[in-house]
């Protein structure tokens, strides 16, 4: 019973993980890409479309990363090259996003998806308990964990990382030192569309395996908030991931057990939990100003 | 590309009075306002069938525009203005949760004529029309209760409105009918549109050991968990075979297109009234998937309450029926009234829940 509540809470915390993940590398470059809703359901319906076109799940994978790299360079192009205001276009491209993939996936609903099949690790797998809930998941879940453990490395024990963080913390001084801004926020908004569009996959591929318009259901906006909610550290995000998951899991179980608690109310209380985390946060202005990305948001004009 | 089309169109038409004023001669406009997008494979896309069904039958004379995934709330009375203010003659508003945006557009704008689904606020230009779902889902309990081992059902709830509330009353009811001591296990999803969270409700009831999903949500995600699980499900609102094709017993499958007809030819003619339609299984706005995946005698009592049902020999909700804390409701013979079941807000006997208030 405990073993099968937490393998849907590990399903339900994988696509907030990578989404949010990939959000997080896009912000620490000083970068504000609201639409990962949109490229995650641009991934979801390439994901689908792959798999189904090809036969292969992991074609779709692969499809999946690639059609939410590519949508948001979208985002990219606009707003690192027009300098077009980043609130403004991550909306935009959200709700390009929704229509879109809702064209793109027009002939693919009602047809049922086929499941990614888990990698199952030959001896790790026969643990009891630890074995079925770590070691016989999907790919999306192995990446999800390596993408924690690879961008905390990445950002805060590699030179890029470090260059990465003084493009978002300052531009102007980047630039001055001969860092290039606009190329490594490229990179970094293209991180955020990769990891979006395989959150989107696991959702079509996974989670539900199916397509059906805007089935990512608002699952972009939590990963955004989940960012802020790690005050932009990758364990963080982890560990947020999953308490977002297992509420909105478990709430589900105290229904069918007959606690009587309502269930609007626990349906509301990840924003709740979010919002207690905010003010907790934001009290405590030095760590805030540690780890808030101090350009967030802000265009950068290469001035010669 | 149609929906951008459309959607172009009828921004265009609200912008623009003129324009479509000319048009409006040529072709009356039968209009649509869904919750969900039309493909979702249930509810939505029951209503859009219908709406096809009547442009086949009646394109030479009207279009039908129709605008999809509209939010409930402030949302909803701002996209059903703009179908007004775009010429729209006859709008049907397809959720319970654009009722009362539905009735102040309808105060706005006296010469259009609206038809709100599932409501019941009614004016003389807006007509309210629902289905007798209840019918359907008394025979998924009679079936439930001889395909499930356990005697124990899950059920998979929108929003605690009489609707949905009438419905779990109903399966629970034709359930015991056959089996006394049937359980039936409810979650509230709080949403009718949301594959992630209806697969996840799916799975915390399946782990908590039932073995038959019933659910009044949209998508076909539970349908899927059920056919992963290995357990039997009932679709909702369209025929979901393809999403279980070994799981789904039968499913309630709502049937407008022939309502759809009916009310803009008497549209056409001048003599459309508003009305409070409430149909069922007689008239062909309800009507039931294939009986498959159980046995022969399972299929033929399910085929005699239908037939039961349709000649008004039996109805669901007749006494003695006890509320859920044991107190009496029905006496014995004695039939629920429409007003009550419009507005029902409380469990019958067997339900396994606290009602949300």
């Amino acid at each position: 019973m405990i073993e099968a509540i937490l393998l849907t809470i590990i399903t339900a915390a994988t696509p907030l993980v990578i989404a949010a993940m990939g959000e997080l590398v896009t912000e620490r470059a000083g970068v504000l890409n609201l639409g990962v809703e949109g490229m995650m359901i641009i991934g979801a319906v390439c994901a689908f479309a792959g798999s189904y076109l090809t036969g292969v799940p992991l074609f779709g994978v692969l499809a999946g990363i690639l059609g939410g790299a590519l949508f948001s360079l979208l985002f990219g192009f606009l707003t690192l090259t027009l300098v077009t205001n980043q609130v403004a276009t991550g909306l935009a491209l959200t709700l390009l996003g929704l229509g879109l993939s809702g064209q793109l996936g027009e002939s693919f609903v009602g047809i049922p998806g086929v499941k990614l099949a888990p990698i199952v690790f030959p001896v790790l797998s026969e643990i009891p308990f630890v074995g079925p809930l770590l070691f016989r998941q999907d790919i999306t879940f192995y990446l999800s964990i390596a993408l924690v453990i690879g961008v905390n490395w990445f950002l805060f024990r590699s030179r890029t990382g470090l260059k990465l963080r003084a493009i978002g913390d300052n531009h102007g001084s980047a630039h001055a030192l001969g860092i290039s801004v606009i190329r490594t926020r490229y990179l970094a908004v293209m991180f955020g569309g990769a990891c979006a569009g395989l959150a989107g996959a696991q959702l079509s591929l996974v989670y539900t395996p199916q397509w059906v318009e805007n089935m990512s259901a608002g699952r972009g906006w939590i990963a955004l908030a989940l960012v802020v909610f790690a005050s932009w550290r990758p364990w963080r995000v982890l560990a947020g991931g999953y308490i977002f998951g297992a509420v909105g899991i478990l709430q589900l179980h105290a229904q069918a057990f007959g606690i009587g608690v309502p269930s609007q109310f626990l349906s509301m209380l990840p924003y709740a939990v979010t919002i207690v985390v905010l003010i907790i946060i934001s009290h405590n202005r030095r760590t805030t100003l540690i780890n808030t990305p101090a350009c967030l948001g802000k265009p950068f004009v290469p001035d010669r | 590309m149609k929906k951008l089309i459309i959607a172009l169109a009828a921004t265009a038409a609200a912008l623009g009075s003129v324009v479509s004023g000319a048009q409006a001669q040529e072709k009356t406009k039968v209009c649509f306002v869904y919750v969900g997008t039309k493909t979702d494979g249930g509810w939505t896309q029951a209503h859009d069938l219908g709406r096809q069904e009547l442009q086949k039958a009646l394109g030479d004379k009207i279009e039908t525009p129709y605008l999809e995934s509209v939010p409930e709330g402030p949302d909803a009375e701002r996209a059903i203005e703009r179908m007004a203010r775009s010429g729209c003659a006859l709008i049907f508003s397809t959720s319970f949760g654009f009722m009362d945006a539905t009735v102040k557009v309808a105060q706005k704008f006296p010469n259009v004529k609206f038809e709100h689904a599932t409501g019941y606020k009614a004016a003389p230009n807006l007509a309210t029309y629902n289905s007798r779902f209840y019918e359907g889902r008394y025979i998924l309990g009679q079936i439930a209760a001889k395909m499930s081992k356990k005697g124990e059902a899950g059920y998979i709830a929108s929003f605690p409105i009489p609707e949905v509330v009438m419905g779990i009353n109903a399966f629970e009811l034709g359930a015991k009918s056959i089996n006394p001591n049937f359980k039936l296990k409810v979650v509230w999803a709080n949403t009718w549109f949301d594959p992630g969270k209806e697969a996840d409700a799916a799975k915390a009831l399946i782990d908590q050991g039932v073995d038959i999903l019933t659910q009044h949500t949209d998508t076909t995600a539970p349908m899927q968990v059920a056919a992963e699980r290995g357990i039997y499900a009932f679709g909702q609102a369209s025929d979901m075979i393809a999403a279980g094709p070994k799981t789904q017993l039968t499913a309630i499958v709502d049937t407008w297109g022939a309502y759809y007809i009916k009310r803009t030819k008497a549209l056409l003619d001048g003599t459309w009234k508003s009305e409070q339609i409430w149909d069922g299984l007689k008239d062909g706005i309800l009507t039931m998937a294939p009986y498959t995946n159980m046995p022969d005698d399972v299929k033929a009592m399910a085929e005699e309450t239908e037939a039961k049902i349709k000649s008004g020999e039996l109805h669901p909700f007749t006494g003695p029926i006890n509320k859920q804390d044991g107190t009496p409701w029905l006496k014995a013979g004695e039939k629920a009234d429409d007003g009550t079941l419009l507005g029902m807000n409380f469990y019958v006997e067997g339900v396994d829940d606290k009602l949300p208030q």
